[in-house]
């Protein structure tokens, strides 16, 4: 018989729990075998086990077992699994047994049992509160290349995989009408009053199992054993089909207006979800009222040494012998200072653990529950505890005097503190209810209910009654009528409590926050160094900062800060609450926007015609559009950019130019209205010409440029650069709706309804006479340069043809509906082959346009007037429109201002980047010297040579100027003369042509 | 936060844009301090704790410019209308 199965015999009780013992789990802990049962936590199963140790602390790497068996678990963090799918810091108590599960403990080296840092204790004196911040002042090198390395090594926590997760994540949305939290005695109460009533209910529970601390008691439910009664009540609910039940759901945040987060382990029950499934799912709730019954957590009490293993919250200790039947010690003392605690005494004993004693630090009272019989009543206190890797023993002080109890388990009970988190995360705040002996949310925030031991009350029967009430509060509030209903009985609790706030004195290790190993030495001296308020000293110490957001420590801090400052506990404010209450990954946050799904991929209608065309694609905003079509034999994107150029400048190019904004304009004041958001004035614009638009922000910069043509008397069609298309639009809303409601004008966004290819080059007047023959005359005189026209091709496909040019050259736009889109581009480029077109894609529009000085996004940056690009003349003097009075600030018209030049290279590095600093080349480059900087670079085919656009102080007046552009980030500086931003075609003869 | 647009009803304020104070009126261009009035209407914002008329575009909707009465120290919304309504013309 191995070790391993003789102790599991010890742990396991023979009969009894809510485990399935016909179904045994093999998993592994630590590179170990070990077998638990269907329904076992991993807790529950190593108790079962007889492991006590299960990890070393955050900072001292002092030996820790179990303090609790939920989610509040300080000490027991394991990093589950292995390879891509590992994962740090999971409380064992949460996680549900299944077959194949690998864990391992954490922040312990070489192995748990024999850990070389834990040496740090010894040096506990130096490492005490805000030890980071004076230990390691000086030298400050010392802090990065000494200090840090070592402290991430002896200090932290698991640690993450090194691969992408391979798992799946999903989100959804649930709405209902009442949320319920938590599905104990009051919540399933809550509940079942509400879907009794008719209503939409969502019950959420943490567990993989409803309800809550019925699991764990053994006190009768309407004449039934508590899971029997559970059982009754899930199945009632779950015939309701209004009704939706979700275990494994922890509702981690409530938001403003009934928002909730919540996050459903779908299965992380299961080492490998199954194919198709989601490990987890993020939750968007809606709820109209929400019931928040989520329970109470126990306060653990002060002693020295409280952390050995075999120390543990006295309702855990009840929780794995009733709910697991897994025996955490042989001889056990009780701890408390309530009669609840008694309870664990009475449980223990039917279990078969001797109880050595119960210590009460009540000086008085009447015994709440008759003793096992053996089990010595101790008035008094414990002021440590003993032991190593296992606890030994305990000092217990008495008017009889000091003397130590051995024992191997202390189940301690300093009251049940509400958790009432979710009302926190709203603004509640808790004040003390003296009676209840808690901080209690009395005023919670709007639409919420507090239920059960989350609002105090603690006994069962309480609960019951006021999850009842809940519900119906919920469904009234809603303005429905609740069912008259009633109430299971239960056996009279004893729930009487007069809380032990303090530690003993000289108490040195005495550990207020287990997980980020905080005394209350630490917090006393955080005090002497002057941190007095409780945000102040958590900070300071850490406090609470662990990724259990100390779940078991807050009230304790609290007390220990009120005894400091001579203030009655009632009058303190704890640290604020937020968002999530237990620790959501970032990949359930996440869910399936990552990699290549971070946000949806847009493609133009003609995108298939582009990939069989052999383009290369790039992302452009929320675009995947066309960089360039390689050929056979070519290089590189800059060999196809120079030969699509050198095709548009020589022959006809096509291009999709699809994503640019298009926005339908109509209405009786369609003109007023354009004239209002546009600075050039449109009124002699005529029924079939287009003509450049520039808009401007109300401040008097550049908002953004593109098209106005007047399709029909009332009927304007404007375009708006690509990455400005649903900026324009909102823009143009709010001009309508806000600043002149009162003009009658129809917006509608048209940039997915239609296609639009422009074909450039001096060619495309014959291409397109081939495409549209009878439909529209492309004659010079019969369209010409900026003409645009409604037609329908042959087969009587809708159509709008607009003579525009952004390369400079004879061009045209032809627009479709999308889904003619692919099946004109191909028309097209039939038509075109005889006069050799090609496609061109990003690059090469790019490179035209700058050729041409056409300003894109690189200048419209912002933080350019009209003026700088050399459009002030545009802006009209005789109108109102948005900008028109800001624009003409002084300091928006100085000449010194930097403005749209063109720069050519005239030394012997021809190099250019963007984003190069413009100085004179005298004076060498230093900041102060900067006179402007290079917005857009090309390599020209058609000059030769490379050339930029850029924005100069005083650029226009300094044409053949030569100066510096240094460019520090790659490390060279380039020798340029300034030239006129048009470098081919300055007289637009060829557009015009 | 759950804005009640007045076209789509109860919607998550993630489907808004936020555009801030919804008091400020565009100043008439020809009044002879027209570069003052237009310098406070684009730059200067109060900053309320409490009741605020704001403006919200329902971007991923309607595309109604709205005028939401949010109390910006609870978040309560009393009120929202269309901008365009003439209780809010301007």
């Amino acid at each position: 018989m191995s070790a391993a199965t003789r102790r599991r015999r010890e742990a396991r009780l023979p009969a009894g729990g809510l485990i399935d013992r016909s179904r045994p789990v093999a998993f592994d802990f630590d590179g170990r075998a070990y077998a638990g049962y269907a329904g076992d936590t991993l807790a529950s199963a190593l108790v079962a086990n007889g492991v006590r140790l299960v990890g070393r602390s955050f900072k001292y790497h002092r030996p820790r077992g179990f303090l609790a068996a939920g989610p509040e678990e300080p000490n027991g963090l394991v990093e589950l699994r292995s390879g891509a799918r590992r994962e740090p810091n999971i409380p064992a108590t949460t996680v549900e047994l299944h077959e194949g599960l690998e864990a391992r403990s954490q922040n312990r080296w070489p192995s748990l049992a024999f850990d070389l840092n834990a040496l740090n204790g010894a040096l506990a004196p130096v490492l005490g509160a805000g030890f980071y911040y004076k230990t390691f002042m000086w030298p400050a090198a010392f802090w990065e290349r000494v200090y840090e390395p070592l402290i991430r090594r002896a200090a932290g926590l698991g640690r993450m995989a090194d691969d992408p997760d391979p798992d799946r994540y999903e989100r959804a949305h649930a709405f209902c009408d009442v949320l319920v939290v938590g599905a104990g005695p009051a919540g399933l109460m809550a509940a079942l009053s509400a879907a009794r009533s008719g209503a939409r209910v969502l019950l959420a529970e943490q567990d993989f199992r409803f309800g809550g601390r019925a699991l764990s008691e053994r006190h009768e439910i309407a004449g039934q054993a508590p899971a029997a009664w559970v059982e009754s009540v899930i199945a009632e609910l779950a015939a309701f089909p209004s009704v939706r039940l979700m275990p494994r759901t922890t509702v981690f945040g409530s938001y403003d207006h009934g928002t909730f987060g919540a996050l459903e382990r779908v299965n992380d029950h299961l080492a490998v979800p199954p194919e198709f499934e989601a490990r987890q799912r993020l939750w968007h709730v809606v709820a109209r009222r929400c019931v928040l019954a989520s329970g109470a957590l126990e306060r653990p009490l002060l002693f020295a040494n409280n952390d050995r293993p075999g120390v543990m919250l006295a309702g855990a200790v009840r929780t794995y012998l009733n709910r697991y039947a897994a025996v955490p010690g042989r001889t056990a003392v009780v701890y408390g200072d309530n009669d609840d605690a008694w309870r664990t005494a009475v449980d223990l004993d039917r279990s078969g653990v001797t109880v050595a004693a119960l210590v009460d630090t009540r000086a008085t009272g009447t015994p709440p529950l008759a003793l096992p019989p053996g089990t010595e009543l101790v008035r008094g206190t414990i002021s440590a505890a003993h032991g190593g890797r296992r606890l030994a023993s305990v000092t217990v002080e008495s008017a009889g005097g000091r003397r130590r109890l051995a024992c191997d388990l202390l189940a301690v009970s300093g009251g049940w503190v509400p958790t009432v988190h979710l009302a926190l995360h709203r603004g509640a705040r808790p004040a003390w209810d003296p009676d209840r002996a808690a901080f209690r949310v009395t005023t919670p925030p709007r639409g919420l209910e507090l239920a059960g031991a989350a609002d105090g009350e603690f006994s069962t029967a309480a609960a019951l009654a006021s999850g009842q009430r809940a519900g119906v509060a919920a469904i009234e509030a809603i303005g429905w009528r609740a069912t008259a209903q009633s109430l299971p009985g239960t056996p009279p609790e004893p729930s009487a409590h007069e809380p032990h706030l303090l530690p003993p004195a000289r108490a040195r290790k005495s550990f207020v926050d287990l997980q980020n190993d905080v005394t209350v030495a630490d917090v006393e001296l955080a005090g002497r160094d002057g941190f007095v308020a409780a945000e102040h000293v958590k900070r300071y110490t850490t406090l609470g900062m662990a990724t259990d957001q100390g779940k078991t420590s807050g009230l304790n801090a609290l007390a220990l800060l009120a005894a400091r400052d001579g203030r009655p506990l009632a009058a303190m404010q704890g640290t604020t609450d937020r968002p999530p209450f237990t620790p959501v990954a970032i990949g359930a946050l996440a869910g399936p926007h990552r990699g290549a799904e971070f946000r949806p991929t847009r493609r133009t209608a003609a995108h298939e015609w582009a990939a069989g065309e052999g383009a290369v694609f790039i992302e452009a905003g929320p675009w995947l559009r066309a960089q360039y079509f390689p050929r056979p034999g070519e290089s590189g994107w800059l060999a196809a950019t120079c030969r699509e150029v050198e095709c548009v400048r020589s022959r006809v190019g096509i291009s999709d130019v699809s994503t640019l904004g298009k926005i339908d304009v109509q209405g009786n004041d369609a003109l007023a209205f354009l004239e209002r958001v546009y600075a050039n004035g449109l009124g002699t614009l005529r029924v079939g010409r287009a003509r450049y638009g520039l808009m401007l922000r109300e401040d008097g910069f550049v908002f953004d440029d593109g098209t106005v043509a007047r399709l029909g008397e009332d009927h304007y069609l404007v375009t708006t650069t690509t990455a400005n298309a649903g900026g324009v639009y909102q823009h143009l809303e709010f001009c309508h709706q806000v600043l002149w409601p009162g003009l009658d004008v129809q917006l509608a966004s048209v940039s997915e309804q239609w296609a639009q290819f422009a074909v450039a080059g001096p060619r495309s007047r014959e291409l397109l006479a081939r495409v549209l023959g009878d439909a529209q005359d492309v004659a010079n005189d019969a369209f010409p340069y900026l003409a645009a026209a409604e037609l329908a091709l042959a087969d009587g496909t809708l159509a709008r043809l607009f003579r525009l040019s952004f390369s400079g050259e004879l061009a045209y736009e032809l627009a479709v509906p999308a889904a003619d889109a692919s099946r004109v581009v191909r028309d097209l480029m039939a038509a075109g082959a005889p006069l050799g077109v090609a496609p061109y894609g990003l690059e090469a529009l790019s490179v035209l346009r700058i050729e041409k000085g056409h300003v894109a996004g690189n200048e419209l940056n912002g933080q350019v007037t009209a003026g700088d690009l050399g459009l002030g003349r545009l802006a009209s003097t005789t109108k109102d429109y948005v900008g028109a009075v800001l624009g003409r600030r002084a300091a928006l018209m100085d000449p010194a201002r930097p403005r749209l030049v063109g720069l050519v290279p005239c030394g012997r590095e021809r190099r250019l980047g963007a984003g190069a600093h413009l100085v004179r080349a005298e004076r060498g480059a230093k900041a102060r010297d900067d006179e402007g900087y290079v917005t857009s670079v090309a390599f020209s085919p058609t000059l030769g040579h490379p050339i930029a656009l850029a924005l100069l102080a005083r650029g226009p007046e300094r044409h053949g100027e030569r100066l510096l552009a240094v460019d520090p980030l790659r490390g060279r500086s380039t020798p340029v003369e300034v030239r006129d931003p048009v470098f081919v075609d300055p007289d637009g003869a060829r557009l015009r042509g | 936060m759950r804005i009640a647009c007045p076209h789509c009803g109860s919607r998550s304020h993630a489907e808004f844009a936020y555009h801030g104070d919804a008091l400020p009126r565009r100043p008439d261009p020809a009044r002879p301090d027209a570069e003052r009035a237009f310098g406070d209407y684009v730059y200067l914002r109060d900053n309320p704790s409490g009741p605020h008329r704001e403006l919200w575009y329902h971007a991923h909707g309607c595309h109604a410019w709205l005028v939401v009465l949010r109390d910006t120290a609870t978040h309560e919304i009393a009120s929202v209308t269309d901008a365009r309504d003439p209780a809010e013309s301007r």
